[in-house]
């Protein structure tokens, strides 16, 4: 552990012992650097370009190569890819960070109810979440999508859905667990409320394997996302997404292969940021899974 | 005996589940917004052609009653016709399923076949460069979109260098990149599983005591440490299988190929509802069988895993 | 010491580190260990002391990497262990010195039968016996450990500990060893068991005649296994003799003084036990003058800066400034 620790480790609560840990890792650092980057550069989109740049088309700089008018280039009809590509971007995080809020709400009201009730509730929920997990996941979501129609909300519903077995489950492991932890026990014993024990005992340390396993389920999301785009479920041309993007400039990858390596890059990366994030807080919530 | 007894109460869970999520998707799908007769027709059909499609549909008839017919016709492996061109669902089923299955079969056994001994490998040689290259292999195939690998590769290899058939299927030669593809994200999870599990099982005091009984480091490795490093692989191929099905969707949209996941993709797009459920019920019976397997394999692997319990 | 006398075992100045990314562990501090031919020796201290990590040098199965022995010498029957390349150490392993590790739940292959992996270290050692031979030999082995030879082909999940531990010892012994390493062998047992795998080794010693080196913090085993004592503190040797010597001896090194003292004696009315007040010396620090000088009650300014040196007398030694002068007898 770290040395430079002014006091013994012990008087450090076990958030903080987690932020060194997490502090020390050099490849998440680099992914939190990264994240914030491109968040920094999506949130400030109005300012680095704007939203009509988005749509307008430059019939005279069609297929122009980054340069410094276009940092980007331009598509076949001349619209600007570095404005589509920020504001792509807003759209696939935003669904992204939608589709794991409402997955983990949902996912742990029932995986929550179940570990912690037991019993009948717990039967009945586990049985509802392995019917769901008995469906693969992309089919399911393709199945939604039939029932509700396109549309961005409906992919992020029908998305969202397809992810609430999985939290619902670890969720359920974690309370599972924790529930008998002797020191759940001992608080009990101390006359605690439930309120207290869930508040101060089972969240802060049950809450590691659900926030790693939401942070690498994001990174997943975003390709899903993105994959569901290319495929013409979701987000309708001409508004842009990182996974329509792409799709849109198909033919035109062999002749002007920067449509084609730029939004590649920006998913890739953004993924990978969030992938090391997520690896970084798994090593540092349990460091004996650290090699 | 136990096996055959297992298997066969394994199977039989099937059946709820395959009820509850028909019924739970019939359910939805038939709350679908929009009238489905409606949209089938045009906009400029009269509102008898619409009540008579819908008769012909019977989708004048209450929800249950309905439900209960499309299983009473499941049972006779009758999954209904398409709405968009009236060909029998199991027709078109029976088409294309060979081809999704060979591909992900081919795509699982080409990441088991590549992931697995560089994860063991990089285990052995923890933080040498095949580990660290793997490593960052791995990292890499986890953040690239499929559809974007495979469209790039397409590009260069089929497009551009005329390495390789573009599209469709035909020769073997097809099947390479498609299943390259499909194959990379198992790949990169495989790499992962089994190097952190082969880790794992190196620091066990079993191992010591192998080393302790003067095995070499080789029949340490693969006597005693590599059977007991697959289990938790062995688990996530049933996990990963189910994900290549789906995976399939983008890998056979990109090269064309005739198989459940663009008969899929495009019944979501017109939402021709009797294909949807014929092809989820499927793929639950596909994907539940091949879990199946992989207990059955698993509890031959570890002889604590007990069937009958 | 004598020269005459048959050594089997001698661990001279082993010194051992661990690197870690943090700190390095200075495990074991020039330690010295002499083993008679058919001794069995007790190596007491408490956790943390460097006994194991003196018995995983022996068989050199310090973990890879961060284990590292600085310096000294353990002469094996007049070989140095230290200078053997790896193959060489491979038919010692298991064939001549064996080991029994300290928790036996974990210490043998899940996915193996029992009677496969006794069977192994004959695989491993014997090539030129027959299945026939060897599959005998086995069941010789298990009787000997009072496991019915039929339960061979149970995996190690349908044992308690105390037969899982009864199966480790058979492992130790099937290829009959010149030295067994014993690692705290009963510490992870219930009491009744621990004596009843006490007898089944002091047997089994016996019987082959194997020379002991066993690890243990409870000097009640000692007593009650061995012939001689080596007592640890921060990875060396302060005290070592025969039992019943250092047992019965007015005069002991401080620190097995602390030792005895924590032994609860019902005989005797005190009204409390004695721990030794202070925590085990922190292993990441090298320290100036002896190692025990910070919980000594006895501890001088020259305690603090002068290391002491081993005092030997006949069979017994200690290393502390306090013995010096004195004649020991």
């Amino acid at each position: 552990m770290a040395r430079k620790h002014k006091k013994p480790l012990s008087e450090y609560s076990t958030g903080q012992l987690v932020m060194f840990r997490f502090r020390k890792n050099k490849l998440a650092m680099f992914g939190v650097f990264l994240l914030a980057l491109v968040f920094l550069a999506v949130l400030l989109a109005p300012v680095l370009s704007s939203y009509e740049a988005v749509t307008k088309m430059h019939i005279r700089d069609k297929f122009s190569a980054p340069n410094a008018t276009y940092i980007f280039g331009t598509d076949e009809f001349g619209r600007d890819l570095f404005a589509r590509i920020l504001y792509g971007g807003r759209i696939s995080l935003l669904c992204s960070f939608a589709i794991i809020g409402i997955a983990f709400v949902i996912g742990a009201l029932i995986g929550g109810a179940a570990g912690y009730f037991g019993g009948k509730v717990d039967t009945i929920l586990m049985r509802i979440v392995d019917m769901l997990m008995a469906v693969p996941s992309a089919l399911l979501a393709m199945a939604i999508i039939t029932a509700l129609g396109n549309g961005i909300w409906k992919l992020v519903v029908a998305l969202a859905i397809s992810q609430v077995a999985r939290f619902a489950r670890i969720v359920r492991s974690s309370v599972l667990t924790l529930r008998n932890v002797e020191y759940i026990e001992a608080a009990k014993c101390y006359g605690c409320s439930s309120l207290r024990i869930i508040l101060k005992h089972i969240l802060p340390n049950g809450i590691g394997p659900i926030i790693v396993s939401a942070t690498l389920c994001l990174g997943q999301t975003i390709l899903s996302i993105s994959s569901m785009g290319y495929l013409g479920l979701g987000v309708a041309s001409p508004t842009p997404e990182w996974g329509t993007i792409i799709s849109e400039n198909k033919i035109n990858i062999q002749a002007y292969p920067y449509l084609g390596i730029i939004p590649g890059i920006c998913i890739c990366l953004t993924v990978m940021a969030v992938n090391f994030i997520g690896d970084g807080l798994r090593d540092a919530f349990d460091p004996r899974t650290k090699n | 005996m136990t096996w055959f007894k297992y298997a066969g109460k394994r199977l039989l869970m099937l059946i709820p589940v395959i009820i509850c999520v028909t019924f739970v998707l019939f359910l939805i799908l038939s709350a679908a917004p929009g009238d489905i007769a409606r949209n089938l027709l045009g906009d400029d059909a009269t509102e008898e052609q619409i009540a008579a499609k819908k008769a012909e549909m019977g989708l004048d008839q209450p929800l249950l009653t309905r439900y209960v017919n499309y299983m009473a016709g499941v049972c006779r492996l009758d999954f209904g016709t398409s709405w968009t061109n009236n060909e029998e669902v199991l027709d078109r089923f029976a088409a294309r399923l060979p081809n999704t299955l060979l591909l992900s079969t081919l795509a699982m056994t080409f990441a088991i076949a590549v992931g697995v001994p560089l994860g063991i490998g990089s285990a052995i040689k923890q933080y040498s460069l095949l580990d660290y290259g793997s490593s960052f292999v791995a990292m890499l195939l986890f953040s690239l979109p499929a559809f974007w690998l495979g469209t790039m590769c397409q590009v260069l290899f089929c497009v551009s260098l005329r390495w390789l058939p573009t599209s469709g299927l035909g020769t073997p030669a097809h099947w390479v990149l498609p299943t390259i593809i499909l194959g990379a994200n198992t790949m990169a999870t495989m790499i992962r599983m089994s190097r952190t599990s082969m880790l794992d099982v190196i620091r066990q005091d079993y191992i010591r005591t192998a080393r302790a009984k003067g095995a070499s480091e080789r029949v340490v490795i693969r006597h005693h440490a590599m059977r007991n490093g697959l289990i938790p692989v062995v688990t996530q191929i049933g996990v990963s299988f189910a994900g290549t099905i789906g995976g399939a969707v983008v890998t056979e949209n990109i090269f064309a190929i005739p198989g459940i996941g663009t008969l899929l993709l495009n019944a979501v797009k017109s939402r021709d509802v009797p294909v949807v459920l014929g092809t989820v019920i499927f793929v639950t019976i596909i994907v539940g069988v091949i879990n199946l397997l992989v207990d059955l394999l698993c509890a031959k692997i570890d002889p604590r895993i007990n069937l009958a319990s | 010491m004598e020269k005459e006398k048959d050594y089997l075992l001698q661990i001279s100045d082993l010194t051992v580190q661990y690197n870690t990314d943090d700190a390095v562990v200075h495990s074991v501090n020039n330690f010295n260990l002499n083993l008679v031919r058919g001794e069995a020796r007790g190596l007491v201290g408490e956790t943390g002391a460097g006994k194991t990590t003196t018995a995983l040098s022996i068989l050199r199965l310090l973990p890879a990497k961060v284990g590292e022995i600085v310096k000294g010498s353990i002469n094996y029957n007049g070989e140095d262990l230290l200078t053997l390349p790896e193959a060489e150490m491979l038919p010692l392993r298991g064939k001549k010195i064996s080991m029994i590790f300290q928790d036996p739940m974990t210490s043998l292959n899940p996915t193996h039968t029992v009677g496969a992996q006794i069977h192994e270290v004959l695989d491993l050692h014997f090539p030129e016996m027959s299945r026939a031979e060897k599959d005998k030999r086995v069941d010789e082995m298990m009787t000997l450990v009072g496991i019915p030879p039929e339960r061979k082909d149970s995996y190690p999940h349908e044992f308690s500990g105390g037969m899982k531990q009864r199966i480790v010892i058979a492992m130790a012994l099937v290829a009959e060893p010149e030295l067994l390493l014993a690692d705290e062998p009963t510490t992870a047992l219930d009491v009744t068991i621990q004596a009843q795998i006490l007898e089944l080794m002091k047997q089994l010693k016996e019987k082959f005649n194997t020379s002991v080196l066993l690890i243990t913090h409870d000097l009640g085993v000692v007593a009650q296994f061995c012939d001689s004592v080596s007592v640890v503190y921060a990875g060396q040797v302060v005290e070592f003799g025969p039992v019943e010597e250092v047992f019965k001896r007015k005069e002991n090194h401080p620190y097995t003084a602390g030792l005895f003292n924590c032994i609860p004696d019902l005989n005797d009315q005190q009204p409390r036990l004695h721990p030794i007040p202070g925590r085990m010396a922190n292993p990441r620090v090298l320290h100036e003058g002896c190692c025990f000088a910070d919980r000594c009650e006895y501890a001088c300014d020259r305690c603090r800066k002068e290391k002491p040196a081993m005092h030997v007398s006949g069979e017994h030694g200690i290393m502390c400034h306090r013995y010096e002068d004195k004649e020991v007898f």
